[in-house]
């Protein structure tokens, strides 16, 4: 750290933020930080969409009868949820934003290799979003969002071709986003950054990256094939005519199963930076970590199938999908291990940022653990298209990776902005979000157990008691999510100036002013250190487990 | 370590977040590559479909070869190999710093693409003619099949059709190229965009040598 | 408001995999059990004292991670050969199964008897016999969905998918569908009754029906003209259908497959796809789009039966001979017991909540 670039200054200089002014020097910026600011904006935007409908379902849920809104009027919301949600929040959320903000800065690069293309990116996802939200406007989707087909392709008479054609096109946002990230983690590293070097929030990026470029084409290819069956009917998918309807759920499932990688590993990258940060401790077991991401990202690629155990595929590939999905399990846990033992004999401080990572270690294990029984095949039996997987899928996806992306907003809050968030509603709004999220989706595991089906806009009333505590919790959750973001906002204006590294953290991004000039480094770093170096330098290397 | 303090001479073409013409070099074969991976996987997933859907009905599959000209479509895969020919000169000249022979064989590799779209087009039309457009104008004359050959006919019109809108992006590229070395863009020392074209139109011309034996010559063992 | 933590346990299956599940549960408790209190210790005994607290440069440990990356594979796999090992029941079927015969459309169960019985929305077994579904959907995908049984099979159109269960207590249970299907989705539910065995002989005997599965499906057989050939032809165009149900059938590439249900099936609507050796393909036309998924599943029950080495049955009297071979056919007999203790929900049943009433129930 002796070999700082820089001597840290305060934000009075030019930087990202003040470097130009006008709609224009927004709209058509190159800048890799400006390009984050507007998918943080945009993103947060379809956010709040696909949780107004979440909170439109709860509302339904709290009785049995189906009494709110009509049945059709119900698959709608929770099919614009998933889509809202999957598509246009989780997959760019950590990404686009703090990944886009920060890959750059952490290998010590002036921007992306394709400025241009990361632009792009963002019109592409912003054309995608706004043909979803047409196809809300125009009178919303039911398909639900894996649009199964021959319900997608011949039987559903919504806007399903609005909706589809919106996530064929911010298909190639996420593909071009990869894309950048893999060529610039290759090519665009400082020198002596090295690949053992990197952050872990890199090497994440970096598995993440390759399930967008390998992955998102298949489903882009497969919706195609849907909207061109929806239009010329001839049969690709229409058992009428000899087509198969299973064949969609193989090739959508190969992507969108490793998609729910793409949408937690820049989570554990965040994870990572955070625990080292407020543990001020080396990472326990970098390699291991770093490999265990791009183990997740392959072995990801061969369990598609355990979405499909009752659907009448052979035993013999369910068993083997079953046993893949144990083996993609094995590198979760080891993260969830070595995150535990890099507090151990640390400096552990209590700052918003780290609540979130202890609420992200505790959920995560309870999603990561419940997956189990999904793998379990036998078990799954009972289990599928139940609210247990419901409760499971967002045990990771909002236990885990929406705790890691708000734990990485306020991390890295002073960086991109140059503001100090307040911390004390910080600290509440991470107690109220942990209590929030437990409440509302605890129960969904004891409904789904006893049998109530997802998607169900009507229910049997032995699963009410769960679902009124599903959407109490659901209440208290929304308003956890809805503190941050006042909160955020008025520190943009009237929060403390940060100064270039309020946390005492490691890594390049902190060695250069908040907010960043346009171009990061006045002069390219030369790395000579490894990452979290947060011990004393000349202190010995301590071996443990002995 | 020393070379990012080293001042390298270089041309107007070095974007400001590279250091050296050689990092901006590789990033864009590179990203070319990256692209020709997702471009693999894109079009995997017709082939994958077309493979479980020629599984199951062999015979349907089989009985289609009649309607397609495998000499029209011999052709044609001759023109697009003529193409990458061209291509690859096209690429060399660039690395030559000849700027008339890059211009003469990229307006070569255009024509040959021209060609190859040409006679698309006519095969296409023949298809209409004949009633082998599923959806808009089907008719399959042998009733045993015609549920099961509408879906070859269905992936052969998405996957050639694929193929040509990719044919097109290339001959719009092609264009671009020839604009820039008419205006002198390329040197010996950077001419990185003949390069990634030239890798994505070989590309292009490797997904038709899969498709022009997995469309045209289905039935053709068994005479 | 109902309260209920544990679903009903009525089938093999669920006495099976609710160990596994409650394994998995206790797994689950005490690993992040575990992992909360070593974060919480840890968070506590290393709070941060100082502003300038430096740690140790703590590399790793290759021990410590082999150890957590071996142990949790020893364990998932023998999750694994656990689960395997009960998976593998949910696709045998013993040999001696009741068979129904279940439709799914949007949005209600057609249910059909051998006997001839048609039911909707309602499943009626009896209790202690392995039951066999063959079920088909006339348009998208549906899930067969029993909490109380465990058991799940996607219903999905183009295929006959078959499963089987063993109901283990009598009452009235749950049936869902669990594969999202459309408007009414949470709409089409039914009720599973399951029944004491001479309850059921009962049941079924109660109330006329127009003639066995088998006896509409040889109506059909003869309407296609599927008998010409398939039944009294001598020149040896095409295979004789009798005792070919369950039977190996050697392929002309060589190849020997069973004539099991989905054989049956691909060979009436794609004939050319497995070809009986000795015999010439395109002789035989598609009957894909001519025939429903309910004449279809007529059809394999008559082809079931000419492989019984019976005649088909004509009507349901002769049928309740043909059950004898089966084992339950004698107390069919008794066809005296009021329907009142047969057709409505048993003591202890879960009542019928207005929304899931069944308007269509089965008709005397």
């Amino acid at each position: 750290m002796s070999t700082l670039v820089e001597t840290p200054r305060t934000g009075a200089e030019i930087n990202y933020l003040n470097a130009d002014y006008g709609w224009k020097s927004w709209l058509f910026t190159t800048d890799h930080k400006r390009i984050a600011m507007l998918y943080l904006i945009s993103i947060t935007g379809f956010f709040f969409v696909g949780g107004f409908f979440a909170f439109l379902m709860r509302m339904e849920l709290l009785t049995p009868r189906g009494d709110l809104v009509q049945a059709d009027t119900y698959n709608k919301f929770f099919t614009m949820h998933g889509i809202m949600m999957i598509f246009f929040f989780l997959i760019p959320s950590i990404p686009a934003t703090l990944g886009n903000f920060l890959v750059p800065i952490m290998i010590g690069a002036r921007d992306l290799a394709f400025p241009k293309i990361n632009l792009l990116s963002w019109y592409i996802y912003i054309t995608g979003g706004l043909f979803a939200l047409g196809a809300v406007v125009a009178g919303g989707v039911d398909t639900g969002w894996t649009f199964y087909t021959p319900f997608s392709t011949t039987y559903s008479n919504t806007y399903v071709m609005a909706a589809a054609l919106g996530v064929f096109i911010s298909g190639f946002s996420s593909i071009l986003t990869g894309l950048n990230f893999v060529v610039t983690i290759h090519k665009m590293r400082a020198p002596g950054m090295t690949w053992h070097r990197m952050p872990l929030f890199i090497w994440s990026h970096y598995a993440t990256s390759i399930i967008q470029i390998l992955g998102t084409p298949v489903v882009a290819i497969t919706i195609l094939l849907v909207a061109a069956e929806r239009i010329f009917h001839v049969g690709v998918f229409d058992p009428a005519v000899g087509g198969d309807p299973i064949l969609f759920q193989h090739l959508f499932w190969f992507y969108s199963h490793p998609a729910v990688y793409i949408m937690i590993l820049p989570g554990m990258g965040v994870i990572s930076e955070l625990v080292t940060c407020f543990s001020r401790k080396r990472i326990f077991g970098y390699t291991v970590v770093a490999y265990s991401s791009i183990a997740i990202a392959v072995i990801g690629f061969l369990v598609w199938g355990h979405h499909m155990f009752t659907t009448g595929q052979s035993m013999y590939a369910g068993l083997v999908f079953s046993a893949l999905s144990f083996l993609v399990a094995v590198p979760s846990a080891i993260k969830v291990f070595n995150w535990t033992a890099t507090m151990y004999r640390g400096s552990v401080s209590f700052d918003a940022p780290m609540l979130y990572v202890f609420g992200f270690i505790g959920l995560f294990t309870i999603g990561g653990l419940t997956g189990l029984f999904l793998a379990a095949s036998a078990v799954d039996v009972h289990l599928q298209d139940t609210y247990f997987v419901v409760a499971h899928f967002h045990y990771v996806m909002v236990g885990g990776m929406v705790m890691a992306y708000l734990g990485g907003i306020h991390f890295w809050w002073p960086k991109m902005t140059g503001r100090m968030y307040p911390e004390a509603w910080a600290k509440f709004a991470a107690l109220v979000v942990f209590v929030g999220f437990n409440l509302t989706f605890f129960p969904q595991f004891m409904a789904g157990y006893l049998g109530m089906p997802r998607r169900y806009h009507a229910y049997a009333e032995e699963f009410q008691v769960y679902n009124v505590l599903s959407s109490a919790g659901a209440s208290i959750l929304g308003a956890g999510y809805l503190i941050p973001m006042v909160y955020l906002v008025w520190s943009l204006w009237f929060g403390k100036r940060a100064p270039a590294n309020p946390w005492g953290a490691v890594g390049l991004e902190w060695m250069i002013p908040s907010p960043p000039p346009t171009l990061n480094f006045d002069k390219t770093p030369v790395v000579t250190w490894e990452a979290y170096q947060y011990h004393e330098p000349d202190r010995p290397e301590v071996e443990v487990g002995r | 370590m020393a070379a990012n303090t080293e001042v390298v001479e270089h041309g107007p073409e070095l974007r400001h977040h590279f250091e050296q013409p050689d990092q901006q070099y590789q990033a864009a074969t590179l990203g070319m590559w990256t692209f020709l991976l997702t471009e693999i996987m894109f079009f995997g997933g017709l082939f994958a479909a077309y493979a479980i859907y020629r599984a199951a009905y062999p015979d349907a599959f089989a009985s289609t070869s009649q309607y397609m000209d495998v000499i029209v479509g011999g052709v044609n895969t001759a023109v697009l190999i003529c193409s990458s020919l061209t291509m690859a000169l096209a690429v060399r000249s660039g690395q030559l710093g000849q700027r008339n022979a890059v211009i003469l064989f990229t307006i070569a590799t255009m024509i040959l693409g021209a060609v190859f779209l040409g006679v698309k087009a006519y095969e296409y039309h023949h298809k209409w003619v004949e009633h082998l457009v599923p959806g808009f104008n089907w008719h399959y004359e042998d009733s045993r099949y015609a549920h099961h050959a509408q879906i070859l006919f269905f992936l052969y019109f998405v996957m050639t059709g694929m193929h040509a809108i990719h044919m097109i992006v290339g001959e719009g590229l092609l264009l671009s190229l020839v604009i820039m070395a008419w205006r002198k863009k390329f040197t010996s020392l950077w001419s990185t965009p003949i390069e990634i074209v030239g890798l994505y139109w070989h590309f292009v011309d490797i997904v038709w040598i899969f498709l022009f034996p997995l469309l045209y010559l289905i039935g053709k063992h068994k005479l | 408001m109902k309260f209920q933590i544990i679903p009903d346990t009525a089938s093999t299956f669920a006495e099976k995999v609710d160990p596994l599940w409650w394994f998995l549960v206790i797994l689950t408790v005490v690993m992040t059990g575990f992992i909360a209190v070593l974060v919480f210790t840890f968070a506590m005994k290393y709070r941060r004292r100082g502003p300038n607290e430096k740690t140790l440069y703590i590399h790793g440990s290759t021990k410590l991670e082999l150890f957590w990356s071996i142990t949790p594979l020893i364990i998932f796999l023998g999750i694994f050969f656990w689960n395997a090992s009960l998976y593998y029941d949910y696709f045998t079927p013993p040999p001696d199964c009741l068979d129904v015969y279940i439709t799914g459309k949007q949005w209600m169960w057609k249910v059909q008897y051998p006997e001839g019985q048609r039911e909707i929305n309602e499943l009626h077994v009896p209790v202690g016999r392995p039951v066999k579904l063959t079920m088909a959907s006339e348009d998208v995908i549906h899930s067969f969905f029993v909490p109380a049984f465990r058991l799940k099979r996607d219903v999905v159109p183009g295929h006959h998918n078959t499963t089987w269960f063993q109901a283990t207590k009598t009452g009235r249970f749950h049936w869902f569908c669990a594969e999202y299907c459309g408007t009414q989705h949470s709409g089409m539910i039914g009720w599973v009754t399951v029944m004491e065995p001479t309850d059921y002989e009962n049941w079924l005997a109660g109330g006329g029906v127009t003639g066995s599965m088998a006896s509409q499906g040889e109506k059909l057989f003869q309407q296609l003209g599927c008998s010409t050939c398939h039944l009294l032809d001598e020149q040896g165009r095409c295979p004789i259908l009798r005792h070919v149900y369950s039977n190996p059938v050697k392929l002309d590439d060589g190849r020997t497959v069973t004539a099991d249900d989905g054989y049956i099936r691909e060979s009436i609507l794609n004939p050319n796809a497995k070809i009986v050796a000795g015999f010439k393909r395109d002789i035989m036309p598609t009957f894909q789009g001519q025939v429903s998924e309910e004449g279809l599943m007529q059809l394999l029950a008559y082809i079931k039966s000419l492989s019984k080495g019976q005649q088909p049955a004509t009507g349901n009297q002769t049928i309740g001979a043909q059950q004898t071979g089966q084992g339950t056919g004698t107390a069919r007999m008794g066809g005296s017991v009021p329907r009142s203790a047969t057709g409505g929900p048993p003591t202890g049943a879960i009542p019928v909540s207005e929304r899931t009433q069944n308007p269509t129930e089965r008709k005397k």
